[in-house]
């Protein structure tokens, strides 16, 4: 049981951090990023290249993925959503958008870097191993408390900086912001590259541990939805929540049903519809986003 | 006098180019494979068809393709475990859907904006986890050699051959399908323009307000999703009958999505604007085969650049100038 629990926070540390980015982008400029996935799987590769084939150390990888994340995020902002959001008649005009870049990222990442699997050196070798109860490597230990550590980190950067509190302000109303003076247009775009940089960081992070593979964007898109579904969209306390309790559940069911087959996701689904029904906005969201 | 004809010429028109036009050319060029793909654009504009009504009522659906995957499967199911005609499923497939559609969107259609987007997203995801998982459904192995549809008979006289005895199994499909498409699109357009359909439009524009003047919102949702659902449903047995299997994997996340950009792309301000997104996109991908890898990512560019310039759909081409703040 405790090997459970241990399995459950972990997985969800890293959930987590996936369903940050998410939520930001969602909460700032009302889009849901279906290329979410596609830029994790992106971030994922960026490491493999600088720190597994050119042997840099991880840190320098990882800082580079941060950036070109970041980069690719603030461009997609400017030029693609900016553009369509103001031409569009209705906003779902942006899912349609979302989706595209979501195929475009995915034939570029398959064009520069192949359909194989690819995986990097371990970062720490040895397992640790508390009386047969607890068996965890120690690099998962180590990237689950570096995710834990990011969280903290983006959290008080959005409580406590200039940057962070208007990126607050403008997820509560945007006209309100506006008219106090906060530049709308940087701090969407600024908003979608620091999305698109956690989505990227966590590819990069578990690019060490689950290695990195071209096909697995549209699936960790979903999982990122329902993170964010679960928790109330646009609502960053929630995306947390919502992370440890997929990972929870996820670690759970997979003990729990291992005789029964392949259910567990099909009772996870059916319990969130459900769940949803009942509360629509999710644990902690704004009624109707 | 004018404004009511202007459909029927329409009307008239697509059925001479469909159904005259189109066999009489592919008979010229010897391309019988556009059969194939026709037939395959004719129902996924169905199953779109459907989609498009849902977001005429305000909601944006990612679940078709539970629905047409329910549908494949009920038919399936009736015509080779109780021996059933094709033609008897077939309405039996779409009714299924619309009786499930009732009692799944009861509950869901009180969400809105993306709540609900990702509600029938993961309802796609439960439909094939479902499909795996239920013994009736022969779990991941599917089901394959499902006979053709066989004669149909009313009376004593023959409406529709045994498609077994047919030379020409894929032109005989195109018809069918074709006729299913022009009927249910028919069918939305007379929706979209009756009491029902303007009612319809108020949910779009104005939930709260349409329900403070007497509207039964609850009950119209409830209908319009189970006019969606029919059409899914359909569209996925007709399908199956085609291709003559049907596995879990047949309708997953990636046709859901395809369902909503065909209408999004065609415009979702027009009847027959999933028609014209799904025709272009099926046909933009197939085109783009000639050019092997890179299939993906000129498609997925010219999607993007269609989004910069034409964001309110390609039918939207012909306003040009009107723009809104």
């Amino acid at each position: 049981m405790e090997q459970v629990i241990v399995n459950g926070l972990y997985l969800g540390a890293q959930y987590a951090l996936i369903a940050l980015g998410l939520t930001l982008i969602f909460a700032l400029m009302n889009v849901l990023n279906f290329a979410h996935g596609q830029m994790y799987v992106l971030g994922g590769f960026v490491t493999y290249t600088i720190y597994g084939q050119m042997e840099l150390p991880f840190v320098v990888a990882i800082m580079a993925t941060a950036v070109t994340l970041a980069v690719v995020g603030a461009l997609i902002e400017k030029y693609l959503f900016r553009t369509v959001i103001k031409r569009s008649v209705r906003e779902e005009s942006t899912m349609l958008l979302a989706a595209a870049i979501a195929f475009f990222l995915d034939a570029v990442i398959l064009l520069l870097f192949g359909e194989k699997q690819r995986g990097v050196p371990k970062l720490i070798d040895g397992v640790f191993n508390w009386d047969f109860k607890i068996i965890m490597p120690y690099d998962r230990i180590f990237i689950g408390f570096l995710a834990i550590f990011l969280i903290a980190g983006f959290v008080l950067y959005m409580q406590y900086s200039k940057t962070g509190r208007a990126m607050r302000a403008l997820a509560q109303d945007r006209i309100a912001a506006q008219l106090m003076g906060v530049q709308v247009d940087k701090y969407s775009m600024i908003g979608f590259a620091l999305g698109a940089m956690l989505a990227g960081v966590v590819g990069g992070l578990l690019v060490t541990i689950t290695g990195v593979s071209s096909g697995i964007g549209g699936p960790i898109s979903i999982k990122a939805f329902m993170m964010v579904m679960i928790g109330g969209a646009g609502v960053i306390s929630g995306a947390i929540a919502g992370g440890f309790i997929l990972g929870m559940m996820e670690s759970v069911g997979l003990t729990v049903f291992h005789s029964y087959g392949d259910i567990t996701y099909l009772i996870i689904f059916a319990s969130l519809m459900v769940f949803l029904s009942i509360r629509p906005q999710g644990l902690m969201g704004k009624p109707w986003g | 006098m004018t404004s009511s004809l202007k459909p029927l010429g329409t009307a008239a028109a697509l059925v001479l180019i469909l159904l005259v036009l189109v066999p009489l050319a592919i008979n010229a060029t010897q391309r019988w494979d556009l059969y194939y793909t026709l037939t395959s654009v004719a129902l996924l504009s169905i199953a779109s068809a459907g989609v498009w009504i849902t977001f005429y009522i305000g909601r944006i659906n990612i679940g078709q393709a539970a629905y047409a995957l329910m549908g494949g499967y009920v038919s399936a199911i009736l015509v080779v475990k109780y021996s059933m005609s094709f033609w008897w499923t077939l309405p039996l497939a779409g009714l299924f859907c619309a009786g499930a559609s009732v009692l799944i969107g009861y509950p869901i259609l009180r969400l809105r904006g993306v709540y609900f987007a990702m509600v029938t997203l993961v309802l796609t995801e439960v439909a094939k986890l479902l499909a795996l998982a239920l013994p009736i459904t022969n779990g991941a192995s599917g089901m394959v050699s499902i006979p053709l549809p066989g004669a149909l008979t009313v009376f004593g006289i023959t409406l529709i051959p045994d498609f077994e005895t047919l030379e020409n199994v894929k032109r005989a499909f195109y018809f069918l399908s074709v006729v299913m498409m022009l009927l249910c699109f028919a069918g939305v357009y007379r929706l979209v323009h009756s009491r029902v359909g303007r009612l319809c439009q108020s949910l779009q524009q104005n939930e709260e307000l349409a329900s403070s003047i007497g509207v039964n919102i609850a009950w119209l949702r409830v209908i319009a999703y189970a006019v969606s659902s029919f059409l899914g449903g359909i569209g996925g047995a007709i399908f199956v009958a085609i291709s003559q299997s049907i596995y879990p994997s047949s309708f997953a996340v990636a046709d859901s999505i395809n369902f909503m950009l065909n209408c999004f792309l065609g415009g979702l301000g027009y009847v027959f604007g999933p028609m014209l997104g799904t025709f272009v996109l099926y046909f933009g991908w197939d085109w783009l085969f000639q050019t092997g890898k890179y299939q993906l990512l000129i498609f997925s560019s010219v999607l993007i650049v269609l989004m910069l310039f034409l964001p309110n759909g390609l039918l939207s081409i012909r306003l040009p100038g009107k723009k809104r703040s």
